[in-house]
């Protein structure tokens, strides 16, 4: 049996959670006030994902950066490759909210996309 | 060879510059730092002294009553600004009026025009809100306030443009006598001068030691000095004194010359002669002692804190002339209050000393007037609209607390002697100065300055050497 | 003189949504003044998710979500100048900025709706003591250099002040190849979002230090290090708990200030706590047809609330624009009386002739309060008694009333709105 410890971001509350895991089974949790602590403890021990926002080069543009994201979560262990492969990248004018600057971030399976229009 | 070379560009340096520069001289202003104004010169409270606070017949004496004097014509021959505000040092008990009447004494025997002692009644109707203490004070109408920097600046570029060269990042290492004068050794080459002189602030014991046996020691005495937001400039409309008592010279409260509201400075001596931090305790000090003479004082509006050294030498008076056993070694050392408001008759006096010695001729061409950078607020309307037609940069709000345009930094970058750092820019033209200090206009400031000096971003600076703004750009280390 | 029907003042997200608003309640003539180079405001540099829950029911970045008021503002045609400073408004509501193609310029407005945002309180509102190298930056000014332009403020940071803004920049920071080595906030609580504490400082174990502050800043050109200490509970750092950091870089989030040097130039009362005008019902401020939203009023929490207030204020500007004088005419004002843990309320007087059938009432409290009551008091009637499990200074709490509720006390005089520990 293993412990976790985590602290819910659902409100300000700030419930302190813990989890007990068997391996990779969630025995229970314990610590929330209400049911939005257990489902963010559950999916967080087991599948923790998350959106990367970052930036990227731009040429030829009214400016030199344009923001983009991960379209949709990515494992949390995936974040700095995620980062790293963003390393050195520079797209043309224009760009467009939405436009995939580079598929399949860090085989993840997600396309990093523009999140601002640099004309 | 030089005939002379100036150390240090501060205030006094520069006003030498400025009053040898009417010769037919070559001459060169050495500084350590990259710009004009960055020691003693820059954190100040920046106080025209009306003259009664030296002792009579002193040498501080008699520079502060004529460089008071000369202050007016030279703000408007060099277009920096001035205002004659008048000052109030307040007396908080009756027992203390034999102290009052000293100074008044002192000041007339200095030659301090003017001068009145005012009750209670009167005080508190020329100063609203004075402290319900006040028992009476010395008002003196021929003091005021000036802008510290760029009458250093303006000084800088008329000697400048009249022929004074000035080397920036340049710090003497040693000296040595030679045949006809002296060389000096720096890390940016070895100069030689027919004479020298000595205007380095903090530092000059320091270049004094290296040439004469009669050993001066100069103690950096720190100032603290609060800073609030021009909502609060029109609390005192005097420069408000304490009476030098128990608590040694007090602590000021006084408007600025561009419309805040300057609290300071703390006196506390220290060895490091770059010791510029402030400290809780300064800053608690100067606020507790500003609350004595001045009530009300709105705290919550301190948009900076700043401390300054002055250059205290021991026998507390100006050591201006020639060194007795260092021929050709002029001293402008132990200059401290009142050194700002001297600085003009400091620079005359080292001047006609330089000029006795050499015998120098007087330019024809000598050009006596100088333009500040523009400030498109004191233009009329159609002015202002000429102006952005001309130059669209000073339709463009760079710095929005302070509403200086493009225009104005460019023209504080492109100038003789012009800013190469942020805190340069600061300094000639108040972006960054304002409430919200820098926030929003240093990375447009940092694009301009870089644009106009044709450096990379990495090379801008807040002021010079590593004082660098960005060290690199994003994912570079990853 | 050029004229418009409504003049706003600043195109970030309070100023679209209003003029979007002002638009669509049938007012043609809209002006949006903006000072810097596009509309956007600063979510242009806020690239992080989390934006549009309420309005859009999904994450957007802030660039995304100001894209979709931008896109609808263009389709409906609004006037928009950029680059454009706003020098100063008279009282008549003659507005006059300036710009490069046009220099100085005057435009009469028969509405104004102000919408300048905030600032971020600096250094020296802090009064640190220490020296004054390069290396000290605000956190927005550290997010511009980053996000919008691409430079790397430093290497190693420290971050002062835990709002929402220091713990995002704590996360971007960390992303761009820096190390964070601590967030110290003054405050027993952090003033930022759980969910930013969490996802911004404990997924990369950046630690967070309660009840500290820094006392001293080294380094004479560059930032070499800072000094923490924790504080006592009136915020005084407490002697021997003195910890030295290594750093290159500090950054500031320490409180966002409204931006009201206009509206002060042009006469409008201000609210002492919330540094914004003081407006009724409509958001309407002492000046008649002059309005107020976004973070020039009172600062928010979440721009979703921002969009939502403008657009009250739009509404309101255009319903004053159409009805002239008889908008003001008649009605009673109920006075909002805030006490108790709870700072102030936007707004702080109703008429209730003029408001709409729902009104949300918008505050802050003073502290973190656990199974604590939200109430409001119709004079010495309690009316509103709603069960928190939570409230805190981070965030901002609204009550809701309604017209027909308020139309059953025409006797009422104050709404008295407090937390009740239970």
């Amino acid at each position: 049996m293993e412990e976790r410890k985590l602290t819910c971001i659902g409100c300000p509350m700030g419930c302190p959670l813990t989890v007990v895991m068997n391996g990779e089974e969630v025995v229970s949790v314990t610590g929330n006030t209400c049911k939005r602590g257990d489902v963010y403890a559950r999916k967080e021990v087991t599948n923790p994902t998350r959106i990367v926002t970052s930036t990227v080069r731009v040429s030829g543009g009214s400016i030199d950066m344009v923001s983009v994201k991960t379209k949709e979560d990515i494992p949390k262990g995936k974040i700095f490759e995620c980062v790293k492969a963003l390393k050195g990248i520079e797209v043309p004018a224009p760009v467009h909210i939405g436009d995939v600057i580079l598929e399949n971030v860090a085989d993840t399976g997600v396309d990093i996309v523009a999140t601002k229009n640099v004309e | 060879m030089y005939d002379v070379i100036i150390i240090g560009a501060g205030v006094s340096g520069a006003a030498t510059a400025r009053e040898l520069s009417r010769y037919k001289v070559k001459a060169c202003v050495i500084e350590k730092e990259e710009d004009v104004c960055c020691g003693t010169s820059k954190a100040n409270s920046a106080i025209v002294h009306a003259g009664y606070d030296a002792a009579e017949g002193s040498l501080m004496a008699k520079l502060n009553v004529r460089g008071n004097q000369m202050m007016e014509q030279l703000s408007k021959d060099l277009d920096f600004p001035f205002k004659k505000n008048g000052s109030l040092v307040v007396c908080l008990h009756e027992e203390d009026m034999p102290n009052l009447q000293a100074l008044y004494d002192r000041g007339v025997a200095n030659g301090v025009k003017e001068l009145r002692i005012l009750n209670r009644e009167e005080l508190k109707e020329m100063e609203p809100n004075i402290s319900d203490q006040a028992y009476a004070a010395l008002y003196a109408p021929t003091a005021g306030i000036v802008c510290p920097f760029n009458l250093n600046i303006a000084m800088a570029e008329n000697a400048n443009v009249n022929g004074v060269e000035f080397k920036f990042d340049t710090e003497v290492t040693d000296l040595k006598p030679i045949d006809e004068g002296w060389e000096i050794h720096t890390n940016n080459g070895v100069f030689q001068t027919r004479y020298v002189v000595n205007a380095a602030g903090v530092y000059a014991d320091r270049l004094h030691n290296m040439v004469s046996e009669k050993k001066i020691h100069i103690t950096p005495r720190r100032g603290d000095y609060c800073l609030l937001d021009k909502s609060a400039g029109s609390h005192v409309s005097k420069t408000i004194f304490a009476l030098p008592g128990k608590y040694g010279k007090g602590i000021l409260v006084a408007p600025t010359v561009h419309g805040n509201l300057i609290l300071g400075p703390t006196a506390i001596d220290i060895e490091d002669k770059e010791g510029t931090n402030t400290t809780r305790e300064g800053l608690d000090q100067v606020i507790e002692r500003a609350e004595m003479n001045v009530k009300n004082i709105p705290l919550r509006q301190v948009i900076t804190s700043f401390a300054g050294l002055r250059a205290h030498e021991d026998g507390h008076e100006f050591l201006i002339g020639e060194v007795e056993d260092a021929k050709g070694f002029i001293d402008c050392a132990g200059i401290e209050s009142p050194g700002l408001t001297s600085a003009p008759a400091i620079g005359e006096m080292v001047a006609q000393i330089l000029k006795d010695k050499m015998d120098l001729e007087e330019k024809e061409d000598f050009i006596a007037t100088r333009k500040g950078v523009l400030d498109p607020n004191t233009l009329s309307r159609e002015e202002r609209m000429e102006l952005i037609k001309e130059k669209p940069e000073y339709g463009n709000i760079i710095c929005r607390c302070e509403m200086v345009t493009e225009g104005e930094i460019m023209d504080a970058i492109n100038r003789p002697l012009g800013a190469k750092s942020l805190d340069g820019v600061k300094r000639r033209t108040r972006a960054g100065m304002g409430r919200c200090q820098a926030g929003f206009c240093s990375p447009r400031t940092m694009e301009i300055l870089a644009r106009e000096r044709h450096v990379s971003m990495f090379e801008i600076t807040k002021s010079g050497g590593d004082s660098k703004i960005v060290t690199g750009t994003n994912k570079d280390s990853l | 003189m050029r004229a418009y029907d409504i003049v706003i003042i600043g195109g970030g997200p309070a100023g679209l949504a209003a003029a979007i608003s002002a638009k669509k309640s049938g007012v043609d003539s809209v002006l949006i003044l903006e000072r810097d180079k596009e509309l956007g405001g600063i979510l242009n540099q806020c690239i992080h998710n989390g934006f549009g829950l309420h309005t859009f029911k999904e994450e957007l970045t802030g660039p995304e979500y100001a894209g979709r008021f931008i896109d609808q503002a263009k389709e409906l045609n609004i006037e928009y100048k950029l680059n454009t400073m706003v020098m100063d408004i008279s009282p008549q509501k003659v507005v006059t900025a300036m710009n490069r193609e046009e220099g100085l310029f005057e435009i009469q407005a028969k509405a104004v709706v102000l919408a300048m945002g905030c600032r971020e309180r600096s250094r020296g509102a802090l009064n640190i003591p220490g020296y004054r190298p390069a290396g000290i930056f605000s956190a927005g000014t550290a997010q511009r250099l980053v996000n919008i332009e691409g430079y790397m403020p430093g290497r190693e940071v420290v971050i002062l002040g835990s709002g929402d803004i220091g713990l995002i920049m704590a996360r971007r920071m960390t992303f761009e190849g820096a190390k964070v080595k601590v967030v110290a906030e003054l405050m027993p609580y952090s003033g930022g979002l759980k969910r930013n504490i969490v996802q911004c400082l404990d997924d990369y174990d950046i630690p967070l230090k309660l009840s500290h502050t820094v006392v001293d800043i080294k380094g004479k050109e560059r930032l070499e290090g800072i000094t923490l200490a924790q504080v006592d509970s009136h915020g005084k750092p407490i002697p021997g708990t003195e910890e030295e950091y290594s750093c290159d870089t500090l950054l500031l989030s320490v409180g966002l200030i409204p931006e009201n040097e206009i509206s002060r130039g042009m006469g409008v009362d201000m609210n002492p706590v919330t540094s914004g005008p003081k407006v009724n019902e409509s958001l309407e401020t002492n000046i008649e047809g002059v309005f107020a939203c976004g973070n020039v009023l009172h600062v928010h929490d979440l721009v979703d609330f921002v969009s939502e207030e403008a657009g009250t204020a739009g509404r309101n500007a255009a319903e004053y624009v159409k009805q002239g004088e008889a908008h003001r005419q008649g009605g009673k004002e109920i006075k909002m009386n805030p006490v108790e843990g709870v700072r102030y309320t936007v707004p702080g007087t109703i008429n209730v002739d003029r408001m709409d059938e729902n009104l949300t009432v918008r505050f802050r409290v003073g502290g973190v309060y656990k199974n604590c009551y939200i109430s409001a008091y119709f004079d010495d009637e309690r009316v509103i008694h709603r069960k928190r499990p939570v409230v805190a200074p981070g965030e901002m709490e609204e009550i809701k009333l309604t017209k027909e509720q308020l139309l059953k006390y025409p006797d009422l005089q104050t709404i008295t709105v407090k937390i009740e520990e239970a």
